[in-house]
Formats: C-alpha cells, structure tokens, sequence
C-alpha cells in the first residue's frame, strides 16, 4: 500500500490548487490540468489569471529547468502538452474576457525545415504572454513570410531552423523584407538549435532567441522600444 | 625514405567502428584514432570545447592533428575553433553528407527524410529512442516525427541484419524505410589529405 494520499484537486483552496497545477505541469499531467482549469473557472476565476499565474507560471519553471539542464526535452514537451491542454479551454474564453494584447507574430520553420518543435513552444508561450501567434507550420519560403506578416498584420517576424543547413535561409528572407521595403514594419526574431547571437547579428536579424522564455521577453521589449 | 607525418584523427565515437575498420588497410598506418563520446551527437553545443579539450591535450605528441567531425549541428562553431587552433575538419553538414557525399547529399531534396547509419542503428535505442524518451512516453513520436516521411538507412557495410534491424527503426518511427549503400564516403579520403 502506498503512503502517498491522493490529492483532490476540489479540496485544495485556490492558493493550494495554483501550486499544485504548476507541479502537475512539471510532471506533464494534462488530465489534472484540464481539471485545475475546470475548478479555477467554476471559482469565477479570469481565464487571463488562470492562465498566467497556473499555466505560464508553472511553464517557467519548467523552461528554466531545461535551461539549467535539469530538465530534459522529453520532460518539456510533456509539460507542453499538459500547458496545450489547459490553454485549449481558455483560449476562447480570452478575448471575451478582455485579455491584454501585447501584439501579433507570425512564425514559422525555414525552406527545408520541418522541425517545428521550438516554434510551437514559443508559439505556445507567446499566447501564453498575451500574443497573437499565427503559426504558419513548416518549410515556408519567403514570399509565404511576408504574405502571412501582411494578411495577419503581424508586428513580428519569428523564424526558426534546427539545420546547419537551412539556417542561412533565414538571411534570406530578411533581404527579401528589405528588397520590397518593408524590413522596418516587422521585428524580425529568429531561434533554433545551431543559432546564436552572432548569428542573428550577421544576417540582421532583431534579436536571437535562445529559447521560448527569451522569446516573450524580448518580444515584451522590442515591443515597448517600437511604440516609444 | 621519407616518413610520412603522424596524424591524430580526432573522432566522434560514432565513426569509430568504420574509421577503425579503414585503418586495418592499407595507408593508414601513420595515422592514430582518438574518440570522443558518440553521445555528444546529442549535445552538439558541447563538441566544439570537447574537441578544443582533446586536440590542446594530445597535439604536442602529433606532427597535426585532424578533426573527424563534420558541422555536426554546431551552428559553425566547430570550424571556428578549429581555425582558430589551425587544424582541419570533414567538411559539410554532418556524417550523412559526407557518407553519402558532399554534392550527391547537397542535390537531394530529402527535408523530410530521417537518416540512420550503420552505428546508429546499432544503437537505435540508445541514441534515439531512449534520449527522446520514446521508452517511457511514446505518445511523443508524432511530435518529433509526425513532418517525417521516410527513414533512410545509410548502409556503410553490406550486412542483412542490420538492414532487418534499420527497417524495424523504420516500423517503430512510423516512417516508409528505404536503404541506400553509401559505403565509408568522404571517410575514406582521409589519407590523402596528409599524402
């Protein structure tokens, strides 16, 4: 017999029950976290709340674990999911309740790459913060970039690439920006694996992200700086 | 008679079996294998100072010392490191362009194919399956493989099992299987370069 007392969720008071959410994100409980939502709701709860201080609260600590390498991508992607599952029921209930919006992002994986595990974190996290994010899946070249930036009226640019391979592509897009005149109507972000900071200088990009956290601050900031 | 330079060949751990396999033959007898951890394919932000590490520890006993690691994911900072200690390294992007060779690799248009060598799939479930965490929380493979199509197995030895084990991966990932024989590649000219 286990010395361990199962714990019910409806019993805990909201203090209790935000922590024990982030723990359940921790350990990728998406079931217990639908549940937290469910509860926190039905306590009249603001969705925006539930939604920063349970889920984006609790996704930063697994964000800095993994930074820290105490956490690995396994881990991540099951907190990720466990996040997915809760924001699938705010998410609409959002802008009816008169969330903040910070501004609007288009991402995508580069022409020749297809792995879109970053960008749907940062995706996720970016929504999480209050963005509009159109993610405009994988392999986009850059005429599909800029058009998605016109029709979604996107104040960001996000790309991301795993390869060695594709990451130049990135430059690329960013002369494309600047050949029809429009480079300065979007902040350019760019992440993956393989980047790095001198990376995202070189091909001039705004700002290199190193991961989903680094992301929504420095989106927060470019943000700011534009409207000043 | 002039002796030919001693090379150190500077590896990764994945290449070993072949390298060592190579240099049972003939016109590798000046040349040394240093291996560092395979597991480091996982963790390619750790090569770069890992070969830093090993080419300042055992130069001084070499008349040079080659790096047997392509880009490998480093985002370029393997070349930068080894240029700033003056040695050379494979060229291209990682061990599948240089088995398959540079140019043939480059031409194809294959972003949505998974490669596994003869090593890897030795160790499939060690260096895929396991640091994914596929063992324990196999719901994930659609998101690491569900913009995947096909696995292709780059065979650098004729061996009927390890076909049988590649498209067991293959099976296991979810992915068409196709086998392509490359043999050692861009391996294979190794000796030339300190002819």
């Amino acid at each position: 017999m286990s010395d361990e007392e199962d714990i019910i969720l409806s019993e805990l008071d909201d203090g209790e029950l935000v922590e024990q959410m982030q723990d359940d994100l921790y350990d990728g409980m998406a079931e217990e976290i639908v549940e937290g939502v469910e509860i926190l709701l039905e306590r009249g709860w603001v969705p925006y709340d539930i939604l920063t201080k349970a889920l984006v609260a609790g996704m930063t600590v697994v964000g800095n674990d993994f930074r820290d390498g105490i956490l690995f991508v396994p881990e991540v992607l099951l907190a990720a999911k466990a996040m997915k599952a809760g924001m699938a029921i705010l998410k609409p209930l959002l802008a009816e309740t008169g969330a903040p919006r910070m501004g609007k992002m288009v991402i995508g994986t580069v022409k020749g790459d297809i792995h879109d595990i970053g960008q749907n974190l940062v995706t996720m996290m970016m929504e999480g913060a209050g963005f509009e994010v159109k993610n405009i899946g994988i392999n986009n070249p850059a005429e599909e970039y800029i058009a998605a930036c016109k029709e979604f009226n996107a104040d960001i640019l996000g790309m991301s690439a795993l390869l060695t391979t594709t990451m130049p592509y990135m430059k690329i897009v960013i002369d494309e920006l600047k050949e029809q005149g429009l480079r300065d109507d979007y902040i350019v972000m760019v992440g993956g694996a393989p980047l790095n900071e001198e990376f995202g200088t070189a091909i001039g990009a705004d700002a290199y992200c190193k991961d989903a956290a680094v992301a929504v601050e420095m989106a927060k900031q470019l943000i700011a700086a534009k409207a000043a | 008679m002039t002796m030919k330079p001693r090379i150190l060949l500077l590896a990764c751990g994945a290449l070993a079996r072949e390298l060592r396999t190579m240099m049972a033959g003939p016109g590798w007898a000046h040349c040394d294998l240093h291996c560092l951890p395979a597991d480091l394919h996982n963790r390619p932000d750790q090569i770069a100072p890992a070969v830093e590490r090993a080419v300042l520890a055992r130069r001084d006993d070499y008349d040079d010392v080659f790096v047997v690691y392509a880009d490998c994911g480093t985002g370029g900072q393997l070349q930068a490191t080894c240029d700033r200690l003056g040695v050379q390294m494979m060229a291209g992007p990682h061990c599948y362009a240089f088995y398959d060779g540079l140019e043939e690799f480059a031409a194809r248009d294959e972003a949505t194919c998974f490669y596994l060598t003869d090593f890897l799939v030795r160790q499939f479930d060690a260096f895929v399956w396991k640091p994914l965490g596929l063992d324990r929380h196999p719901e994930l493979l659609s998101m690491y493989f569900g913009n995947y199509t096909t696995l292709i197995y780059q065979a650098q030895t004729d061996d009927a099992a390890l076909t049988a084990m590649a498209q067991d991966c293959a099976a296991r990932l979810g992915l068409a299987f196709e086998r392509r024989f490359t043999g050692y590649g861009e391996l294979a000219d190794i000796p030339a370069r300190f002819a």
